[in-house]
C-alpha cells in the first residue's frame, strides 16, 4: 500500500511537491483553500528574467496535477484539525460546500453568465467583477464553478436560483453541505504561501485615496491580457494611458514600524513590470525608487542593465516619504529626498504609482501554527530550525516548503518543493543510519 | 484515408487578438482530409481538452492538430489528451501560431491570419503522413552518482542514503566538504561549519549504501538515463566503471583571483574574503577592517552578482567587532543585498552593534594607499555628498564565485550545457531549476549559480528526489521520435557517427556491407545525423524526408492559390 501524504497549499510550491511525490510514488492529497489550484503565479502575466507567459508555463503543472494517477486535489478546502504525529498523521480535511456537484460541471459557464450578483474578482485584485456563481480564472484546475455562499441570493435569501433554472448538466446544488474527508498520512507538506499585508497600516502611500496608486499585484492585473482591462496599460481614474509611472520598493517591508525583512521578489518583479510597461507604452518613463535593487539571482543584474539601456527606467535610490493626490483624483505626487542634495526633498508627479507592499506570511500559516503547535519565526514564517534540512519545522514529519518558510522567488520555491519531496521520502524510509 | 481534426485555440488575446482563429478553422474545413475544424478560447484548460476528445470520438478522428503555442510547454498535454481519447500520441502534430505568429506579426493581423493558414495547411500536409510509434521502456540500474563532496553533494548524498538508494560520491579533494573547509561559520545563520559537516558525514557514512571515491575525477560518461556508466579515475590513475541510473552534478564554485584590482597583489594588506574566512578560522583577526563588494563583479563584461558576498562580508564584519569590540569595521557596497528575513535582520544587527555601511558608485571607486604600516581609504560617500577617508590594517576584496576551470571538460563529458559565465544551464530557469534538458542528469549548488549555504543544502536536497524518481520507478520510458539508416542508401561515410552528440551511432557491417547504425535507446532524436547525412540514408521518425517534403508541397500550393 501507498504511503499518503497531504500538501497544504496549492500554488506553484505545493504542485511541486505534489509532482514529486506523486512521481516517487506516494499518494498525495493535495488542499488548495480557493477554488482552483495555481495560486499567486496564475495572477502573474509575466516572469522575471526571462518574461515568460506565467500561466503558460505553470497550466501544464496544474493539469498534471490533475491527470497525475497519484495525486488527489482538495480545492476549495481546508485543514480542519490535525492530530497524531509521525508516522501516524490523522488529517481531517474540510471540502467547503460550492453548492455544484463536480462530477456534473461541464464548466461551460452558463450559469456565471445569468447570475445577477457582480461581486469583486480576488484573482483580478478587485479590478474587475466577477459573479457570486464563477470560475476564477479560464486556466482554472478543475475548470468547475463555484458558489460563493455569502453573496449568493439563493443561499442568502431564498431568492434567485436562475443558476439551477440555466445548468443543462443539474449541476447545481443548494442544499450541498460541507463535507469532511480523513487521510491517515505518514507526512504532511506546508506549503501555504504569502499574501499581500495590510495596505491600511502603511496609509502614507495613498492607497485607497488615490485611484492612480495600485498595488503592485494589481499591476500584474492590469499587463494582463487576460486582465480586467484586455491587456491595455491604462489607470484606473480616467482608462488613460499613463506617459509616466512610478514604483515605490519596500512598502511595509524592511521598516522596523511594520516588516523588518525584504520580500526577496519585489526589485526584479517591479523591473520585470517596468519592461512589461515599455512594451506597452513605449514612450512610457518609469521611474524604480527603492533602497538596495536586490537582483541577486541568475541574470538578473543583466534584466536590471536590460530595463535601463532598452526601455529607459530610472532607477532612484531613495525611500518615498510619502504619495499625495494630484489635481482632479488623477495621479499621484511622489515625495522623495533627492541624493547628494544635503536632504531636499522633490515631489514629482506620477499618472500612476504602483506600491510593492511586503509580502507576508498567508493567514492559514498562523492558523496552523496555533492548532498543531508549529512554531513561527521572528517575522511570522513558519520556522525551520534544522539548518541541516532547511524545510523540516519544528515537528517531526511536517515539512516546509516555498514561501511559507521565508520569502523567495518561483525556481527557490520549486527547488524546495523537490527538497520537501526528498525530506518526507527521507523520514519515512528511516534516515541514513 | 486519415480523418484529420484540427483545433486552433484563441489563448485568451494571445492568438485571437491578431489572428483571424475563425477564418483560420474555416480554411482548414477545406484542407484535404481534414473532417473537422474548431476553435477554442483555450484548448489547454480541461474545458477545451475535452472538447478535443469529445470531438475525436464523434468524428472518429485519427490524426489530431492543435494550432496554438509552443510544444516546448504543451506538448505532453496535447499528447496525453489524443492518447486519452483513444489515438496514438505520436498522431498528434503541433502547429505554433503563438511565438511563431500573432506575437512575432501583432502589427500585422491580416498578414499574421495568412501565415497561420499557411501553417496550417502545413501541419495538415504532415498530419496526414504521420505514423503511430510504441514508446518502449527501459529498466533503470538502483544506483546514484553524485560528482562534487562539498555541501550541495553532501545533501543530495544524504537525502539519497536515507532512501536506501546506493550512492557513489566523486571528490576531487582527499577531504570532503568542498570551500567550505575553509569557511569556520556559516552566515547569515551564524552555524558552525564543522559541527554541520561532522554530523552529515557521520550521519551518512552510517548508511552501507554510501560509497565515497575521494581524489578522484569522473574522467568518462557514458549511456543515457537509468543506464549510465560513469567512468571515476583517482589521483593514482587507477580507473573504474559504476553504472548508474542518475547523475546529480554538484561540482561547486571557486572564488574568483582580483587581477590587480585596489592594488591586490601588490599592496599588502589586501586580501580576498576567502582569505578572511582562513584567517579568522585561526583567531588571526584583523584589528579594523574595510570591506569592498562587488569587486569584479556588477561590472562592465562581468555584470552578475553573486549573491552570498553582502552576507559573507556583514558575517565577518560581525565576527571581526565581537573577537575585537573596537575595532572599526566599514562595508562599501553598491547596494546591500541581503534578502530574505535573517539575513536582512543579521544586516540591521550589524549596523546597529557598529559596522559602518557606506555606499559608492562604479563612477567613484575607492582610492587605496599604502600609508605607513597600514593603508589609507578615501572614499565619496554618496548619502553624505562627502569624500571620507579612513586608515585600516586590512582590506577585504569581496570577489564573487565562478566556475571552477575544467568546468567545461565536466560539461562535455556530461553532454550538458554551461551559460556564457560558465555556470550550467538549467532546463529551464523558471520550473525546472535543478534538472538538465538531459534526461536523469541534476545540478545543484554554485556549480549552477553562487548560493547561499541554505540554499545549496536545499537545491542538493532537491536534486537527490529528482534522482531518486526514475530509480524508486525503476523503469524509464524510451523516446520512440529516434533516427534510423537507410541500409541501402548508406555509404558508410561516418558523417553522421561524427555529427552524433551522444555517441548513439557507430559503423557496423552485415553481410558484407557496412552501414551506420542507431543504437536506439541512446539516441535523444536531435536530428544532427539526418542533417549531416549526403545520401538521404538517415531517417527521423516524426520528421521524415516524405513529410517534410509534403509539407513544403502545401506551403507552395496554398501561397500560389492566395496570391491569386
Amino acid at each position: 500500500m501507498k504511503e499518503k501524504v497531504v500538501v497544504v497549499g496549492g500554488g506553484i510550491a505545493g504542485i511541486q511537491a505534489a509532482l514529486d511525490l506523486g512521481d516517487m510514488g506516494f499518494e498525495v492529497h493535495l488542499v488548495e483553500k480557493t477554488p482552483s489550484i495555481g495560486g499567486h503565479m496564475a495572477q502573474l502575466d509575466k516572469t522575471f528574467p526571462t518574461n515568460d507567459c506565467s500561466l503558460c508555463i505553470l497550466s501544464p503543472k496544474m493539469i498534471m496535477c490533475a491527470d497525475h494517477a497519484n495525486i488527489t486535489i482538495h480545492t476549495y478546502s481546508e485543514i480542519e484539525s490535525i492530530s497524531g504525529k509521525f508516522p501516524k498523521f490523522k488529517v481531517k480535511i474540510k471540502e467547503k460546500a460550492r453548492y455544484i456537484d463536480l462530477s456534473r460541471c461541464t464548466g461551460c459557464g452558463d450559469c456565471a453568465v445569468k447570475c445577477p450578483v457582480k461581486v469583486p474578482s480576488e484573482y483580478e485584485e478587485g479590478l474587475a467583477k466577477r459573479k457570486a456563481i464563477y470560475i476564477p480564472f479560464p486556466q482554472a484546475v478543475p475548470r468547475k464553478v463555484t458558489i460563493d455562499a455569502a453573496n449568493c441570493r439563493m443561499i442568502t435569501q431564498k431568492k434567485c436560483g436562475v443558476c439551477k433554472k440555466v445548468c443543462q448538466a443539474g449541476a447545481i446544488d443548494f442544499d450541498q453541505k460541507d463535507k469532511f474527508v480523513d487521510i491517515d498520512a505518514s507526512a504532511i507538506v506546508i506549503a501555504t504561501g504569502f499574501e499581500m499585508m495590510d495596505m491600511s497600516q502603511v496609509p502614507q502611500f495613498g492607497y485607497g485615496v488615490c485611484k492612480d496608486v495600485v498595488t503592485s499585484l494589481q499591476f500584474e492585473r492590469i499587463l494582463s491580457a487576460s486582465g480586467p482591462t484586455g491587456g491595455h496599460l491604462v489607470r484606473p481614474s480616467d482608462g488613460t494611458e499613463p506617459k509616466n509611472l512610478a514604483f515605490i520598493q519596500c512598502v511595509g517591508s524592511r521598516d522596523a514600524k511594520t516588516h523588518v525583512y525584504c520580500s526577496s521578489v519585489c526589485c526584479m518583479y517591479a523591473t520585470k513590470e517596468s519592461i512589461l510597461a515599455g512594451e506597452h507604452a513605449p514612450n512610457i518613463k518609469t521611474t524604480i525608487f527603492y533602497m538596495d535593487m536586490r537582483a541577486v539571482g541568475k541574470n538578473f543584474q543583466e534584466f536590471v542593465i536590460r530595463a535601463k539601456r532598452n526601455y529607459g527606467v530610472r532607477y532612484v535610490q531613495s525611500r518615498p516619504a510619502k504619495v499625495q493626490p494630484a489635481k482632479e483624483g488623477k495621479g499621484a505626487f511622489v515625495s522623495y529626498e533627492q541624493k547628494g542634495s544635503g536632504g531636499d526633498v522633490a515631489s514629482e508627479e506620477f499618472d500612476m504609482v504602483v506600491l510593492c507592499p511586503a509580502l507576508v506570511p498567508s493567514a492559514s500559516s498562523a492558523q496552523l501554527s496555533q492548532s498543531i503547535g508549529l512554531k513561527l519565526d521572528p517575522d511570522g514564517f513558519l520556522a525551520t530550525p534544522d539548518f541541516q534540512n532547511p524545510v523540516d519545522s519544528n515537528m517531526k514529519g511536517i515539512i516546509v516548503c516555498g514561501f511559507s518558510s521565508t520569502p523567495m522567488d518561483i525556481p527557490d520555491s520549486v527547488t524546495q518543493a523537490s527538497s520537501a519531496a526528498a525530506r518526507v521520502a527521507d523520514l519515512i524510509s528511516g534516515g541514513a543510519c | 484515408m486519415p480523418r484529420i481534426g484540427v483545433f486552433i485555440c484563441h489563448c485568451g488575446h494571445n492568438i485571437a487578438s491578431t489572428v483571424d482563429v475563425e477564418k483560420v478553422a474555416e480554411f482548414a474545413k477545406t484542407l484535404p482530409n481534414v473532417v473537422v475544424a474548431a476553435h477554442n478560447m483555450y484548448s489547454c484548460s480541461e474545458e477545451g481538452l475535452g472538447a478535443i476528445r469529445k470531438s475525436i470520438e464523434e468524428n472518429k478522428l485519427d490524426r489530431v492538430i492543435v494550432a496554438a503555442c509552443t510544444p516546448r510547454t504543451h506538448e505532453p498535454l496535447f499528447r496525453r489528451n489524443c492518447e486519452r481519447a483513444g489515438v496514438n500520441k505520436y498522431l498528434f502534430e503541433f502547429v505554433n501560431i503563438r511565438e511563431h505568429v500573432s506575437w512575432i506579426h501583432a502589427k500585422e493581423p491580416e498578414a499574421a491570419t495568412e501565415k497561420a493558414k499557411m501553417l496550417v495547411a502545413m501541419g495538415v500536409a504532415k498530419a496526414a503522413l504521420l505514423e503511430p510509434q510504441e514508446e518502449s521502456e527501459s529498466s533503470v540500474i538502483p544506483v546514484a552518482v553524485i560528482i562534487g563532496g562539498g555541501i550541495s553533494g553532501l545533501a543530495a548524498m544524504s537525502a539519497l542514503v536515507s532512501q536506501g538508494i546506493e550512492t557513489h560520491l566523486i571528490e576531487k579533494e582527499k577531504q570532503l566538504g568542498g570551500i567550505l573547509k575553509d569557511i569556520a561559520v556559516i552566515g547569515p545563520e551564524m552555524k558552525n561549519t564543522k559541527e554541520l559537516l561532522d554530523k552529515m558525514i557521520k550521519e551518512i557514512k552510517c548508511s552501507p549504501k554510501a560509497h565515497f571515491h575521494l581524489s578522484s575525477r569522473m574522467t568518462d560518461m557514458q549511456g543515457f538515463v537509468g543506464n549510465f556508466e560513469v567512468t571515476i579515475t583517482g589521483d593514482d590513475k587507477c580507473s573504474e566503471k559504476v553504472k548508474a541510473g542518475a547523475i546529480i552534478v554538484a561540482i561547486g564554485g571557486r572564488e574568483w583571483t582580483p587581477k590587480g584590482e585596489f592594488g591586490f597583489g601588490k599592496i599588502p594588506g589586501i586580501i580576498t574574503q576567502l582569505e578572511l574566512e582562513k584567517r579568522l578560522a585561526k583567531g588571526d583577526v584583523p584589528d579594523n577592517a574595510v570591506f569592498i563588494q562587488c569587486v569584479g563583479s556588477r561590472i562592465p563584461g562581468r555584470d552578475f552578482c553573486s549573491r552570498f558576498c553582502c552576507n559573507a562580508s556583514i558575517k565577518n564584519a560581525l565576527r571581526i567587532i565581537e573577537a575585537k569590540p573596537n575595532a572599526q569595521v566599514t562595508i562599501l557596497h553598491r547596494d546591500i543585498m541581503s534578502y530574505g528575513t535573517t539575513a536582512e535582520r543579521v544586516y540591521r544587527d550589524a549596523a546597529e552593534k557598529g559596522v559602518r555601511f557606506m555606499r559608492y558608485g562604479l563612477d567613484s571607486l575607492p582610492k587605496i594607499e599604502k600609508h605607513g604600516d597600514g593603508l589609507s581609504v578615501e572614499v565619496f560617500d554618496e548619502t553624505l555628498d562627502d569624500v571620507i577617508g579612513m586608515s585600516v590594517d586590512t582590506i577585504v576584496l569581496a570577489v564573487p564565485m565562478v566556475p571552477i576551470e575544467n568546468v567545461k571538460d565536466v560539461a562535455t563529458q556530461l553532454k550538458v550545457p554551461v551559460d556564457k559565465l560558465g555556470f550550467f544551464l538549467e532546463a529551464h530557469v523558471k520550473l525546472r531549476p535543478i534538472e538538465f534538458a538531459t534526461e536523469g542528469v541534476f545540478i545543484c549548488g554554485t556549480a549552477r549559480w553562487p548560493s547561499q549555504v541554505s540554499e545549496c543544502i536545499a537545491q542538493g536536497l532537491g536534486a537527490a528526489a529528482k534522482a531518486s524518481i526514475p530509480i524508486r520507478e525503476g523503469k524509464v520510458k524510451i523516446e520512440p521520435i529516434t533516427t534510423s539508416c537507410n541500409i541501402g542508401k548508406c555509404i558508410a561515410c561516418g558523417n553522421c557517427v561524427a555529427a552524433c552528440p551522444y555517441q548513439a551511432i557507430e559503423i557496423i557491417e552485415t553481410d558484407g556491407k557496412r552501414h551506420a547504425f542507431v543504437t536506439e535507446a541512446k539516441c535523444k532524436g536531435c536530428g544532427n545525423c539526418v542533417a549531416a547525412c549526403n545520401n538521404d540514408a538517415m531517417q527521423q521518425k516524426g520528421f521524415t524526408t516524405t513529410q517534410l517534403s509534403a509539407m513544403i508541397d502545401a506551403l507552395v500550393k496554398n501561397a500560389m492559390e492566395a496570391s491569386q
